[in-house]
């Protein structure tokens, strides 16, 4: 019996050649299969349509007094809202931009020299950065000190020193009126 | 398969289904008469108090989960309901909260004993690699399951490694984002931990049964690192070693039980007993004690691979590589490796400070380009610390020395006992906070790390010569007992 069969397949190699074609269109089409049947369960582990429906806050700027910041929560992150003296202004003005990690002037990032609005999320590792209390270090640049790994940021919230890669960055935001912002 | 060959049994119960299926069989010839070479020390028991832990961890795990509720809002205060209202709670939970330390500690030691016995050479390089996938495994189970609680460090801990994936160039922020399941650590997060948590054990479970097998298939090492040639060499697990693995199992569980009930809560820290506030970091995160090595080696790299260090880290590899090739030992003679060395370390020590701010502004020493990132620090740290383990997988290939043992290899000893030396060390610096000296110190421990796997261990594989070995297991113990 078994003899038949393998000089049967040795005189017609073409029958080979059609089996392995088989077996390899039943291997993709099976690759295929258990791909589509994966994706239901990998996209379920991504953000759900609540966690996602964006959301945006208002915020007063009224009762925040000069050289003071507020700390505001959106979409379950702080967002740091500051408003700088003249001297802090100055002080972020005056950096030479060529020397800096993250490479961007004040006025890219702020939309009044007075407002300064950022994500309050160390860019490293995701901390909260010290620095919005009086009573909190702000690093040697007088902005905002991560303690988490000592990352200095400075007071336009760019990074100076330490290991964060990035500036804080600069959440979507627009003045409604003098003094509110909308968030988001 | 071995059904031909089955031996009766006396008990007819145990015979109608050992004749079913080979259980009985099965368990008499891999743990009653199994073969175990007889000159085992107690090294040698930590991977059955592994394994205790393992069901240990199971056990309590399943009863905690009982009572336990993953919602953000609602988990740190079922958590002090089982410390407070559930009968015995306080009693499981510290099982399970001091089991993971306990677990780490047997499985630390079991890692060292393989370490330093060579029991990752040939034939059981499986065997070890099956061993490292384990620790990933429990480091993966031991991490979500810290989160649960929802203290502040469940939450900050979570957050800082989870935020370690974003290192990854273009895909990072949404690998991050499918992680957490949102777009910061949140419910979705917490109850995605829960089922992971609850999960993976039991994989770590089917691993070990793999991690076993293996082991039966080769069958042990032992301390003098040499193969069993005769049934001389050889007594059978039980009695011998089951009564030696229950008696270091019981001190071990007597030091475990001290912790339970006189130190619950020594090992962890005080701020995982203050419910999770997305707005506030602690000053001082740190995470559980056995990941503080791999936790230093992580903050150890504070500085940018802009072309400065790549070139030199070129030249440290140009320097070493006539350890891994034959060819290349031809061209490049052991002067020629010294000068790349140095070239090498010279021009890291450029690379580093051109980084480092000057007292008066500027840096110390201004390069051109120094500040263009090919790999940025954060990056450098999460595969520094991923590449630490790495080197365990690959250590079957780096160490090719042919005698296993530690034992009969007087330069190896030292190399590795100055790593565990390393390792606690680098414990250390994880737990300080990154100012002052801590960062350099970390960093050059994990130079040395490194060194002893990719230096240091293919050098004495060439040209460490060991003393001469024993003749047999069984005249190694004769001579001993001076018989
Ligand atoms: C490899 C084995 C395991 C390790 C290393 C491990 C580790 C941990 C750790 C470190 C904690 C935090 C303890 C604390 O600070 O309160 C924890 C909590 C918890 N684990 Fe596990 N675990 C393991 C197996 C399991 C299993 C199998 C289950 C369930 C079937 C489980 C269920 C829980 C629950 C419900 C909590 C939260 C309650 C609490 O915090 O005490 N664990 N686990
Ligand atoms: S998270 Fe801010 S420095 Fe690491």
């Amino acid at each position: 019996m078994t003899d038949t069969i393998k000089s049967n397949n040795s005189d017609i190699p073409e029958s080979e050649q059609r089996r392995d074609f088989l077996y390899l269109t039943t291997a993709g089409m099976g690759a295929v299969a258990a791909c589509s049947v994966a994706w239901p369960f990998v996209k379920s582990m991504t953000p759900a349509a609540d966690v996602l429906a964006v959301s945006s806050i208002e915020v007063d700027l009224t009762p925040i007094k000069m050289g003071q910041g507020i700390t505001e929560m959106w979409r379950g992150q702080p967002v740091f809202i500051r408003r700088r003296t003249a001297k802090e202004i100055e002080m972020a003005r005056s950096v030479d931009i060529s020397s800096l990690r993250d490479k961007q002037t004040d006025e890219e990032r702020v939309q009044k020299a007075e407002w300064l609005i950022t994500m309050g999320v160390c860019t490293h590792l995701g901390c909260v950065p010290l620095g919005q209390k009086p009573t909190e270090a702000r690093g040697d640049f007088g902005g905002w000190f991560c303690p988490c790994h000592g990352s200095h940021y400075d007071t336009s919230g760019r990074i100076r020193k330490g290991p964060a890669p990035k500036n804080l960055p600069v959440p979507e935001y627009k003045f409604i009126t003098d003094t509110k912002i909308k968030i988001g | 398969m071995a059904n031909k060959s089955r031996e009766k049994f006396d008990n007819s119960v145990i015979e109608w289904i050992d004749s079913r299926l080979p259980l009985f069989t099965m368990m008499q010839k891999e743990y009653g008469v199994f073969p175990t070479p007889k000159n085992f020390n107690y090294f040698w028991n930590f991977g059955a108090i592994a394994m205790f832990m393992l069901v240990t961890m199971l056990l309590t795990g399943i009863f905690l989960a009982m009572n336990y509720t993953p919602h953000v809002d609602m988990a740190f205060d079922s958590v002090e309901r089982i410390m407070r209202d559930v009968e015995y709670g306080w009693l499981i939970r510290y099982i399970h909260m001091n089991g993971a330390s306990f677990f780490f500690i047997a499985v630390f030691i079991h890692i060292f004993r393989g370490l330093y016995y060579g029991s990752y050479k040939q034939p059981r390089e499986l065997l070890w690699i099956l061993g490292v996938v384990i620790f990933l495994l429990m480091m993966a189970t031991a991490f979500m399951g810290y989160v649960l609680p929802w203290g502040q460090m469940s939450l900050w801990g979570a957050k800082v490694i989870t935020n370690l994936f974003s290192a990854i160039p273009i895909v990072g922020d949404d690998i991050v984002t499918f992680l957490l399941g949102g777009f910061t650590v949140a419910n979705p997060t917490l109850n995605r931990f829960f089922a992971l948590h609850y999960l993976l054990p039991f994989v770590i479970f089917a691993v070990v049964f793999l991690h076993v097998w293996a082991l039966h298939v080769t069958g042990s090492n032992n301390p003098l690192g040499i193969d069993v040639k005769s049934s001389k060499d050889t007594i059978p697990f039980n009695p011998y070693y089951t009564i030696k693995d229950s008696f270091g199992l019981l001190l071990f569980i007597a030091i475990y039980a001290i912790f339970i009930f006189y130190a619950p809560n020594y090992l962890g820290h005080p701020d995982n007993y203050i419910p999770a506030n997305p707005m506030q970091t602690p000053p001082h995160i740190v995470p559980e004690w056995y990941f503080l090595p791999f936790y230093a080696i992580l903050r150890s790299i504070t500085f940018d691979f802009n072309i400065y260090i790549l070139a030199s880290l070129g030249l440290f590899a140009l320097s070493i590589s006539p350890l891994y090739c034959e060819n290349i030992a031809k061209k490049i003679n052991c002067l020629a490796s010294i000068v790349f060395a140095i070239a090498g370390g010279a021009l890291f020590v450029l690379g580093y400070l051109s980084q480092i701010d000057a007292e008066n502004g500027g840096k110390i020493i201004s390069l051109p380009f120094h500040d263009f990132a090919i790999i940025d620090a954060k990056l450098g740290g999460v595969l520094a610390m991923f590449g630490a383990i790495a080197m365990l997988f690959l250590l079957p290939w780096l160490d090719t020395h042919p005698v296993r043992s530690a034992t009969f290899r007087p330069w190896f000893k030292i190399a590795v006992l100055i790593l565990v030396v390393d390792f606690v060390f680098l414990g250390v610096v994880g737990g300080k906070p990154a100012e002052g000296i801590w960062p350099m110190a970390g960093l050059i421990a994990t130079g040395i790390y490194y060194i002893f796997f990719l230096v240091i261990c293919p050098f004495l594989s060439k040209y460490e010569k060991a003393k001469p070995l024993p003749e047999s297991i069984h005249q190694a113990v004769l001579d001993k007992s001076g018989k």
